[in-house]
């Protein structure tokens, strides 16, 4: 059954210009797959070359940031709602 | 073109010089290419914030659902660099989202300065500036 990903404002364009898509998995990391072969253009906006998600990237189920869960292997079930919400950071030149 | 309320672009210069010597952030509110407000966000910084800047998820979501309320989009986000020129640093180019105007102010010697913004080419390689208007 599929399971809502809620999409940032500058990611809804890689995504069909919606704020949430559906995507099928059992766990982050499947429902992920699943979703940025769906949506390409995600995906280098999602991981590094390193084929990691990027740092600034956080991934919430319900309200739990999976870096304190399971990470990508944490499981999802319908119902969850799953939200990716960016880190905005920078500086100047050190 | 970015065009910011002038109410927005005071907003900044006054964060920027509150803030200053550390930097400050926050988002920007709008439609489009026009920013009508700019929210002042906490600079979560652990890494220095003379020299960098972090808005932490739970913010950004708040900083999301404003927009909503008001009627708008997140357009974007703002900093100030310090005693440092208003360009994109490495750092900057490496934690950058799509589409997202980058605006940034200079504060020298505690006084905000040149202000500027930059967008993220597609393939992430560099920013390109746009110029700023104040209505």
């Amino acid at each position: 059954m599929a399971i809502q990903i809620l999409i940032p404002t500058p990611l809804r364009v890689y995504a069909g210009k919606q704020d949430v898509v559906e995507a099928e998995g059992a766990t982050v990391g499947e429902l992920l797959a699943n979703m940025t072969g769906q949506y390409t253009d995600l995906r280098k906006h999602l991981y590094g070359e390193d084929g990691k998600l990027r740092s600034f990237v956080n991934i919430y189920v319900n309200d739990d940031d999976i870096r304190y869960l399971e990470k990508e292997e944490t499981p999802v079930k319908p119902g969850d709602t799953v939200s990716i919400i960016p880190s905005v950071a920078g500086g100047s030149p050190l | 073109m970015l065009m910011l309320r002038s109410d927005a672009e005071s907003d900044i210069r006054q964060h920027g010089r509150e803030s200053y010597p550390h930097e400050c952030c926050g988002a920007l509110i709008g439609r489009g290419k026009e920013v009508v407000e700019a929210l002042a966000l906490p600079n979560m910084t652990e890494n220095g914030p003379r020299r960098r800047f972090l808005v932490r998820p739970l913010d950004y979501r708040a900083a999301e659902r404003r927009a909503t309320e008001v009627g708008c989009e997140l357009v974007g986000f703002y900093h100030s660099h310090p005693d440092h020129p208003a360009r994109p640093s490495r750092y900057d180019l490496d934690h950058a989202w799509p589409t997202f105007a980058y605006v940034i102010v200079t504060v020298a010697d505690g006084e905000p300065k040149a202000m500027t913004s930059w967008r993220l080419r597609e393939d992430r390689s560099a920013f390109d500036e746009e110029s700023v208007t104040v209505e």
